[in-house]
């Protein structure tokens, strides 16, 4: 549970996470191997089809929420269930403690709900004078741990088995080994006790189903099972937004969800219940069933055009399985209550900004928890949105404010660059990197060498080297990007040539700015508009055939967020949608557009072995896999995949300024990665990308050198007529 | 152990079944009648090893309580609600020939488990190995949870592709209130700690599905 009061504090808990060895060996192993069962358990089924279908039937639900619980609640009353709404946490918490009450309650055992987490619900009842026991292995651990949940679907995952047996031993008053089957046979034994003694089972659903009044109960322990079966009371506390017309749509879900989850086809256990079943405990008693519905501002997102999706979310906790910070922090750094991306989203709807504000600054923006959402939610986007939101709210920091005024006037950005670029000679050592941290760079920085800013930017040498091209066969816009055009302008050189070799014109548009996507990682949005208008202006799509840009994280940016910006502009809306379409990244023009072959370089093998890596947003920004490595093989080099290809660097913008520690610790994974294939150089295409790579490979004095595609490609180019 | 002759090549549908049961550790074994689907799930119980007459769980440290409710079983039990008259009384003879008992108490007496649960499955889905059992009877649902080693008998001929290919029964019983359903697909697993595989948590540490063959 992170209830850090500001970043600073923040930032501390987070520290002591990523000094947690065990924490961060168990997350590792868990992201690795979760990747491979997933697969798995996808192999050979469509599953974008799979996800839109889930996303569909939930998008459709969400939209007569109200009469789906009419229709639950009129269904579930005429087959003897007690249906209750509770408005907020506090009303669901007295509602089910008036239940144990009138029913002379006196324990109560549980099944696995997040919904009661998010409720805190065994708090209020243990307050009320219940003796509460969780049932799930996991939630029982943490329960008698007095810890939230660390994963939404493994509650324990951040404890080790020695951690447990210490626990069991002060539970039984006996010795533990730390072996875990016989752990779990313990926790079966003392836990099959407390089922034989309580009078209330609490279970969650995953699924309501309206037409039957039947709730759906996925799980694997078994649990669920003798909860709803053993007890005379029954209450299943049930979120509003897993209402679902029909038995249909839940198997929709049912089919991705335990898939997503944990790489399993099925849970052991799917238990469908329909009004309170026979049976068979004291005499006189009726089994009597409660279903309680929590809205806590279900309904109000439900209705919103922006964030109405997170509603969709299943519980699956495939967001927290693949999120790069959630590996290197754990979940009791990265969400309140609610884990993952999905976490740092809900937090600020059921939990407020101020558990939200600081979690909401923790998202690199990989796009790799959006690649595998079972209901295909734009989580990224919508933690962007909830951080806009909040400074919006509450002002927006000094930092932030400075920055979106400085990059919406050009002139005023690029002279602060050029200005900088003469302040910096002092303690660059003439070197290509800053010997000295300046001030605004703390010594948490020195993970990485930070480059120098370039003696010319690309923009003062595009006159020299503008190459001419007799009769193209396409005419381009370079897109530069500021990183290129005033850190690494030889990389756009690099890939102007490649271009020119090809027969492709290229045209540097002089008005164009930063793509705006620094601006929009902080919540400005104003500032990320007016960049985008700009840059529109600058270049009109109808005149060339695509706008190609060397940097994945620009390129990404340009295309999808524009239209969403500038769609509904009234002048600059069609001009932004036609600018959008045309934006490729260089390896998608030159492989898949040109079509180049192994005939546009040496003919004679290099000798250099090479690996990728795949930049978070070519890989799922632009869904572009193949084209890189397809290049680098057409050039002749010793291809060597690396096996954490599309696992982000760490970089992310301004996030490696905010959360350097975090920062480091995913580089460091990411070189020894790279390293282990044994390849000499690491070539990527995205600058941002280079400049952590190279910087954490310089400062770790590693052999590894790193290049962006354009420069390892540009070295194998056959001398064509054109350039003789 | 019984070895029992498959007489004709599996429906593709039965094979997947298998398959698929099988990849999540539960057992399955083809048999032609009724009677041997019993003699299957006696000898099973007269093979578990007699370490665990105890039961699963008692043989560890653990406090006065739960110690309490392991209490001492003298005799091997199974129950079998949910069978037709003459499947239990073939069922009957044959375990006491072996020493079992088959109890007729309300199994809310033998909370603390018991060696071995049979039932009926209503239902297989192939693609996943999944039994449906209607499970609105308390007897039937408990012998699937507290047994040790839970017996399902399934005619191969309830055995369909998919959970949608069932969709229109399963609702037609959802209709029918009050209704408790299960799903069923392997044993009672957990991976909660160290995400460590580990069977057996709360329900059976075994599951063996019988397929009864078109005789």
């Amino acid at each position: 549970m992170q209830e850090a009061k500001n970043l600073k504090e923040y930032r501390k808990t987070v520290g002591h996470a990523l000094a947690n060895d065990f924490l961060r060996q168990a997350m590792d192993n868990f992201a690795v191997a979760y990747r491979t069962s997933r697969g798995n358990a996808f192999s050979g089924m469509d599953v974008a089809d799979l996800v839109a279908q889930v996303a569909e039937t939930k998008d459709r639900a969400l939209g007569e929420l109200d009469q789906l619980y009419a229709q639950f609640k009129q269904r579930a009353e005429a087959i003897g269930i007690r249906v209750h709404l509770a408005d907020t946490a506090e009303a669901a918490n007295r509602i089910i403690a008036g239940i144990a009450r009138d029913n002379q309650v006196h324990t109560v055992i549980k099944s696995k709900s997040m919904t009661a987490e998010e409720t805190l619900l065994n708090h209020h009842l243990e307050k009320e004078g219940l003796t509460v026991t969780e049932t799930d292995l996991g939630e029982w651990i943490i329960q008698l741990r007095h810890e939230g949940p660390s994963h939404m679907v493994m509650p324990a995952i951040h404890l080790s088995r020695h951690q447990v047996a210490d626990l069991f031993t002060e539970v039984t008053g006996k010795p533990q080994d730390a072996e875990i089957q016989r752990l779990v046979k313990v926790a079966r034994r003392e836990l099959r006790q407390k089922f034989v003694q309580a009078d209330m089972g609490i279970s969650g659903a995953n699924f309501a189903i309206a037409d039957t009044a039947t709730i759906g109960l996925v799980t694997n322990e078994g649990n669920a099972r003798l909860v709803t079966t053993l007890p005379r009371v029954h209450v299943a506390l049930v979120g509003l937004e897993k209402l679902v017309p029909t038995l249909g749509d839940a198997l929709k879900i049912l089919k991705v969800l335990p898939r997503n989850a944990t790489g399993q086809a099925i849970t052991s256990y799917v238990t469908w219940i329909s009004g309170p079943a026979e049976y068979g405990g004291a005499e006189h008693a009726q089994k009597q069933m409660h279903i309680v519905f929590l809205d806590n501002g279900r309904r109000a997102l439900a209705r919103d055009p922006i964030f109405a999706q997170v509603l969709r979310c299943v519980r699956c906790g495939a967001c927290a399985n693949v999120c790069p910070v959630y590996r290197m922090v754990g979940g009791h750094q990265y969400g309140h209550i609610y884990i993952g991306a999905i976490g740092l989203i809900v937090t600020y709807f059921f939990h407020g900004r101020d558990k939200a504000r600081n979690l909401v600054q923790n998202c690199i923006n990989c796009g790799a928890c959006k690649a595998v959402c079972a209901s295909g939610i734009d989580l990224p986007r919508l933690i962007k949105e909830v951080h806009a939101r909040i400074q919006d709210e509450e002002g927006h920091p000094l930092q932030s404010t400075l920055l979106a005024m400085v990059l919406k006037n050009r002139h005023l950005f690029h002279s602060l660059l050029r200005s900088a670029q003469l302040a910096q000679r002092p303690v660059t050592d003439q070197t290509h990197y800053l010997r000295h941290l300046p001030q605004i760079f703390a010594r948490e920085h020195r993970f990485r060498a930070i480059p120098a800013i370039a003696e010319k930017p690309f923009r003062d040498l595009w006159p020299q080297i503008r190459p001419q091209v007799a009769k193209p066969r396409l005419r381009v816009a370079l897109f530069a990007g500021c990183v290129q055009d005033f850190v690494y302008p030889e990389q756009l050189i690099a890939g102007v040539r490649l271009l020119a070799a090809h027969g492709i014109a290229v045209d540097f548009p002089i008005d164009q700015s930063c793509c705006g996507l620094p601006v929009a990682m902080m919540g400005e949005k104003k500032a990320a508009r007016s960049v985008a208008q700009q840059n529109v202006a600058a270049m009109d799509p109808a005149r060339y055939d695509a706008i190609v840009t060397l940097c994945a994280s620009c390129a990404s940016h340009l295309r999808h967020a524009y239209p969403r910006m500038l769609g509904d502009d009234p002048t600059h809306g069609a001009n932004a949608r036609a600018f959008a379409d045309k934006v490729q990244p260089l390896s998608v023009l030159l492989n898949d557009i040109v079509g180049i072959d192994a005939g546009s370089f040496s003919p004679v093998p290099s000798k250099s072995t090479v690996t990728y890596h795949a930049p978070c947003h070519l890989c799922r920004g632009l869904d572009v896999h193949a084209a890189p490595k397809e290049l680098l093989i057409k050039a002749g080099y010793d291809f060597k995949p690396a096996g954490e290809e599309e696992t982000c660097c760490g970089f992310g913008g301004t996030y490696s300024a905010k959360f350097p520690e975090i920062s480091a610790e995913i580089l460091s994974k990411k070189l020894a990665d790279a390293a282990s294939t044994g390849a000499q150089v690491l070539t990527t295409e995205c600058p941002g990308c280079v400049m952590q790579l190279r910087g954490g490979a310089r400062s770790q004095k590693l052999s590894l050198q790193v290049e962006h595609i354009a420069e390892t490609l540009v070295a194998r180019l056959k001398k064509v007529d054109s350039e003789k | 152990m019984m070895a029992y002759a498959v007489d004709k090549e599996e429906r593709p549908e039965v094979q997947l079944f298998r398959q698929a049961a099988e990849k999540v550790s539960a057992v399955v074994v083809q048999v032609a009648t009724c009677d041997q689907a019993m003699a299957y799930a006696v000898d099973l119980c007269a093979r578990k090893e007699a370490c665990q007459l105890l039961m699963a769980g008692c043989e560890s440290p653990l406090s006065p309580a739960a110690d309490q409710l392991c209490g001492n079983k003298q005799q091997k039990v199974m129950a079998a609600p949910g069978l037709d008259e003459s499947s239990r009384a073939a069922l009957a003879g044959l375990c006491e020939e072996n020493g079992i008992v088959l109890t007729g108490r309300p199994l809310r007496d033998h909370l603390a488990g018991i060696d071995i649960g049979v039932t009926w499955a209503d239902f297989g889905i192939a693609e996943t190995g999944t039994l449906v059992i209607a499970s609105n009877s308390e007897e039937l649902r408990l012998a699937t949870m507290i047994s040790e080693i839970h017996v399902a008998v399934l005619p191969v001929s309830r055995i369909r592709h998919s959970a949608e290919d069932l969709e229109a029964e399963l609702r037609a019983r959802m209709a029918s209130a009050p209704n408790y359903l299960a799903f069923i697909t392997g044993a009672s697993r957990t991976a909660d700690i160290e995400r460590v595989l580990a069977i057996g948590v709360h329900g059976p540490l075994e599951l063996h599905i019988v397929l009864l063959g078109d005789a």
